[in-house]
């Protein structure tokens, strides 16, 4: 039911762990179904230099929080607030229709990382 | 890679004894038992031999039996068959929040149509309290409906007792028994039940075959019209061959019962054990009124889907209650009825083991379990070492 590329960062889920110092953090449930998602971001002159995750969930939400950090490794901020959960199914080659909400979790918490980033850049600036 | 089937509840293989019995019947033995040349004398023949050594196995009489297409088929037909005849009497039935979903979705279809249902609760073994039973009771009650033992976390239930109360209050009683037949030793007179679910392919005979013990003198409504057969409850040209191959798989379960059990508690004991070592986890049902056969536990800070795949990946076939897994998103009714958090019952394994599984099988489980549930604790923001 699940696509090669799903399978594929399910097994071999891209950086898994967390960023000590990261520079922002983003933490979301599931409403849908109760999984949890964390995303760890380091921010360096705008870019996200390194993402990390961790999720307590089915094998679409891993694979997702897998793929959702490869997309955004190396992007500026403005470039990841443009990822959508479509994106992210999408670089799987698509999800099952029950399994669509998953995805949500990932760029979710992306988001979230972002804004976390910034309201601390405002507070120190 | 190794292949270890650790489902049971879901489905078991055929017995090979089981299907040499039923190989002619699905080739040279042709013939329709409504026929009345010699090939649907020999089919008619067939399932009249079944009939018997079925009943026999039970302890009932040939013509207490329907044959159905499987166990989902045998609950709508005692269900709405009970419901049709008796509406005129009355249009409460009482059954509990733990049953198959071919028992609740039944109910509930009947609630749709001005029928009143009351849920038991379960305890947090997963026990119907008779008591609760008793009170529910009312001049309306016209069905009382209570499985035998539960297909997830393998709480066998007072039945017996049960059936004493039905009896008592003369309302008909229902269990469905898809997960006892063959395992339990089961007399339909002595568990005081009217009408009794059973399924072949839990018990090592085909799928899409089961039936309905209907006592003598039960009244009971025709859900499926058509050619009069099974004496006119269940039209439909019979599934000679699966009928066959049901016979001899009860019989088998019921020959062999004593030491099957023996063997798979053995088995299962070893993997109660092996799974002890491994922190935070909390096994499900009752472990004294329990099938031999039934593992029910739960991983916390994991998710039952992933814990699956990872399982799948290593050859191994299990299944779970989590809500990931469930289609409807949402996490098992039977955890949450015996008072599992979603979170809980998010992590759960249900492993049930059969005849053919080994010792060694046992230990493989247990040691990928071990990597696996580590693995994805490590992957967990819930989980702090
Ligand atoms: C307790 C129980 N009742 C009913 C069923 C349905 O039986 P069948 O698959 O033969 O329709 C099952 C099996 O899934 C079961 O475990
Ligand atoms: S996270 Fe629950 S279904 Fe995917």
């Amino acid at each position: 039911m699940y696509s090669e590329k799903v399978m594929d960062h399910f097994q071999r889920p891209r950086n898994v762990g967390e960023i000590p110092d990261a520079s922002g953090i983003g933490e979301v449930g599931n409403a849908r179904c109760g999984d949890i998602m964390k995303l760890w971001i380091k921010v360096e002159d705008n870019v996200i230099v390194d993402i990390k995750f961790k999720t307590f969930g089915c094998g679409a939400a891993i694979a997702t929080s897998s793929m959702i950090t490869e997309l955004v490794m190396g992007k500026t901020i403005e470039e990841a607030e443009k990822i959508t959960d479509k994106a992210v199914a999408e670089a799987l080659d698509g999800l099952p229709p029950v399994k669509m909400h998953c995805s949500n979790l990932a760029a979710d918490a992306l988001q979230k990382a972002i804004a976390d980033y910034k309201s601390k850049k405002s507070d120190i600036s | 890679m190794k292949q270890v089937y650790f489902d049971h509840a879901a489905t078991t293989p055929v017995d090979p004894r089981v299907f040499a019995e039923m190989k002619p019947y699905l080739t040279e033995k042709l013939g329709n038992p409504s026929s009345i040349y010699a090939y649907g004398r020999e089919a008619r023949k067939a399932i009249d031999d079944a009939r018997e050594i079925i009943a026999n196995c039970i302890g009932a009489t040939a013509q207490e039996i329907v044959f159905t297409s499987g166990g989902t088929e045998s609950d709508n037909l005692a269900i709405k068959g009970v419901a049709l005849a008796l509406k005129d009497k009355g249009r409460h039935i009482i059954t509990s929040a733990i049953e198959h979903h071919a028992v609740l979705d039944s109910v509930k279809f009947l609630e749709k149509h001005g029928f009143k249902v009351t849920y038991l609760p379960v305890d947090s073994e997963g026990m119907v309290d008779v008591k609760d039973l008793e009170n529910a009771i009312t001049d309306e009650t016209i069905l009382i409906t209570i499985m035998h033992a539960n297909n997830e976390i393998g709480t066998i239930q007072p039945i017996k007792e049960i059936g004493e109360i039905a009896k008592k209050h003369n309302i008909v009683f229902h269990s469905d028994a898809v997960q006892t037949v063959g395992v339990l030793p089961i007399d339909v007179n002595e568990l005081n039940v009217d009408l009794l679910t059973f399924s072949a392919h839990k018990l090592y005979g085909p799928k899409g075959v089961g039936a309905l013990y209907v006592r003598k003198g039960v009244r009971l409504g025709t859900l499926i019209h058509g050619g009069g057969q099974e004496r006119k409850r269940r039209a439909g040209t019979e599934n000679v061959a699966g009928i066959v191959g049901f016979a001899k798989a009860v019989e088998l379960a019921v020959a062999e019962q004593k030491e099957v059990n023996q063997k798979v508690q053995e088995l299962r004991e070893r993997l109660f054990k092996g799974l002890e070592s491994i922190p935070h986890i909390r096994f499900n049902g009752s472990r004294t009124h329990r099938l031999p056969n039934n593992v029910n536990v739960c991983f916390e800070f994991i998710e039952g889907e992933s814990l699956l795949l990872n399982l799948d990946m290593n050859g191994i076939a299990a299944s779970s209650g989590s809500a990931c897994t469930s289609g409807s998103l949402d996490p098992s009714h039977v955890l949450l009825a015996i008072g599992l958090s979603h979170e809980i019952a998010h992590g759960s394994l249900r492993l049930t083991l059969g005849k053919e599984n080994t010792a060694e099988e046992v230990d493989y489980v247990v040691e990928k379990l071990e990597e696996i549930v580590q693995r994805l604790r490590d992957m967990s923001p819930l989980y702090n070492g």
